[in-house]
């Protein structure tokens, strides 16, 4: 990486971060992560909007207590959780030991770790969402359900009917904004797991954290830095036409 | 409709009132969960909080790791430090976008637009792509382990020169023509008029870079690992990782890195909420 003389080797490092099986499972460990996280986010986000958009007494108090988590730093979070996660004394594993439930090895576990940092970061990330939620919310007029409820439309209806389509602006920029974000996780996988158990957890950003400045395959890493970019970009450009030409105006 | 004048209508009513309340009050309870579990284990004598099954009101609270985190470990250091790099920076990257917005909101030169949709492009470019070149040209200046390295790469913020300059644009320009005829420069203009002018978006702007200075973690595990410009996110994790055994002590240790941030959105909410959202980026 600092050797004084540098030799041109074309496409290589291209070809050879292709090559690896390493690159592909990161980038699989990365979708799953992203698509896991984004669903359960926007899902819980929109259902504490919903709760939260009517007169409401204590309505700033709802409020603050779901952002609160959003102003702390993932490292303090993921420290946090760490301990709530652990198999031992964790707070998880005794609450399902109470209810009489399997307990979990949760972050020690290849299969349980990714859904376990899915739900802290659902936790962590939720209140932003809402809060975007709720000022789309707030932009729809009232008599659109007025008149809807005039015609005897029922809750349900007046959800999937008027509210749902005429937030899908909003959820087109939530899911892009959170794609954009989850693609590129880092602290969390830092700190919790560093990418284990058994590489279940590497995802894109550690993957190439480690072979640029753990093993100093820099151009290596800078290739992946592209590849990666080529494919947020691309899955970018792809949901903003599908969700694009989903949008009625 | 009709029930709600009778005493069985206000009983309905009231009854899915308190069922409603009492369902947000179930997900306050498990939003509260990880923080509550923070600060009581953080009070904890280490002997409790490693015992299983674990207490839920600790029988014995003790400042004891908080006052051991202070003392033995550099944390009033890091603390520091990260106050220096988050405000210097969120300083620079203000003033820079500001001189930035009024240019491309309000002078006229070539290329002006063309140099600003460059500018605004640079925001589809995510870290993870500008962060190797970016430490090489750090390491060529030999800023590493120096503030340099940690406060030069946030000056030039695309993000706050777009966000200014939205701001700038919804200021008429008859308030403009008419300092210039009262002999107001432009320079003066820009710091004694229009800044002043837009307080509410410097201040959303300012609290939103500060948090994400504040909880920063890559670039500084990449540039800033020496003790003297450590920051709070980086020195948390590494004592965390010598410290894991005793978790009150680690739990304090973090309890102390969030409370200045949780401090300030507890005391600023509206603006911190509208920072966030009209960033529409992750810290």
């Amino acid at each position: 990486m600092f050797s004084p003389t540098r030799e041109f080797v074309g496409l290589n490092n291209y070809l050879s971060v292709l090559a690896s099986g390493e690159f592909w499972l990161s980038m699989n460990n990365t979708l799953y992560y992203a698509v896991g996280v984004v669903g359960l986010e926007l899902t819980a986000a929109l259902a504490l909007a919903l709760l939260l958009n009517r007169p409401l007494r204590g309505l700033s108090l709802y409020r603050t207590a779901f952002f609160a988590p959003v102003v702390t730093s993932t490292v303090a979070v993921s420290i946090v959780w760490l301990w709530l996660f652990d198999p031992q004394t964790g707070l998880f594993n005794y609450i399902l030991s109470l209810l009489g439930l399997p307990e979990s090895g949760w972050l020690t576990d290849p299969t349980m770790a990714m859904p376990a940092i899915i739900l802290m970061s659902t936790w962590h990330q939720a209140g932003y969402y809402m809060v975007i939620y709720l000022a789309g919310l707030q932009a729809i007029p009232r008599e659109f359900y007025d008149a809807a409820k005039v015609d005897g439309a029922g809750r349900w209806t007046l959800f999937r009917h008027i509210t749902w389509p005429l937030l899908t602006p909003t959820t087109l920029f939530v899911l892009i904004i959170g794609m954009i974000g989850a693609l590129q996780a880092f602290d969390a996988f830092y700190v919790m797991t560093q990418g284990g158990p058994l590489k279940a957890t590497q995802t894109m950003v550690f993957y190439l954290y480690q072979v640029g400045f753990k093993f100093y395959e820099i151009g290596a890493a800078s290739a992946m830095a592209y590849l990666l970019f080529v494919v947020i970009f691309t899955l970018t450009i792809i949901q903003w036409k599908v969700v694009g030409r989903l949008v009625d105006f | 409709m009709e029930g709600r004048r009778t005493v069985g209508g206000l009983l309905t009513r009231a009854v899915r009132a308190l069922t409603f309340h009492a369902l947000l009050l179930v997900i306050v309870v498990v939003m509260v969960t990880p923080f509550y579990w923070m600060v009581i284990t953080a009070l904890k004598p280490t002997s409790e909080a490693i015992s299983y099954p674990p207490t839920f009101l600790p029988n014995d609270l003790s400042l004891g790791s908080i006052v051991e985190v202070l003392t033995r470990v550099a944390f009033p250091r890091y603390t520091l430090n990260t106050v220096i790099f988050a405000s210097v920076a969120v300083a620079g990257e203000v003033v820079f976008a500001s001189l930035a917005a009024y240019a491309f909101a309000r002078l006229n030169f070539p290329g002006r637009n063309a140099i600003f949709f460059a500018y605004l492009g640079t925001l589809m470019i995510p870290f993870y792509v500008t962060m190797i070149p970016a430490f090489l040209v750090v390491k060529w200046l030999g800023l590493v382990n120096t503030f340099g390295a940690l406060i030069l790469p946030r000056l030039a913020s695309a993000f706050g020169t777009f966000l200014l300059r939205q701001y700038f644009l919804t200021i008429p320009r008859e308030i403009e023509d008419a300092a210039a005829i009262d002999g107001c420069s432009r320079v003066g203009f820009l710091f004694r008029i229009l800044l002043p002018l837009s307080t509410p978006a410097l201040a959303a702007l300012s609290l939103l870079l500060f948090m994400q200075n504040w909880n920063a973690f890559l670039w500084p595990l990449l540039v800033a690992n020496k003790d003297e410009v450590k920051v709070l996110q980086l020195a948390l994790s590494d004592f965390r990782n010598q410290n894991y055994v005793i978790i009150n002590l680690v739990m304090a240790g973090t309890l102390l890195s969030v409370l200045p941030i949780l401090a300030a959105f507890f005391v600023a909410q509206k603006k911190f909420i509208e920072g966030v959202v009209m960033s529409g980026l992750k810290g």
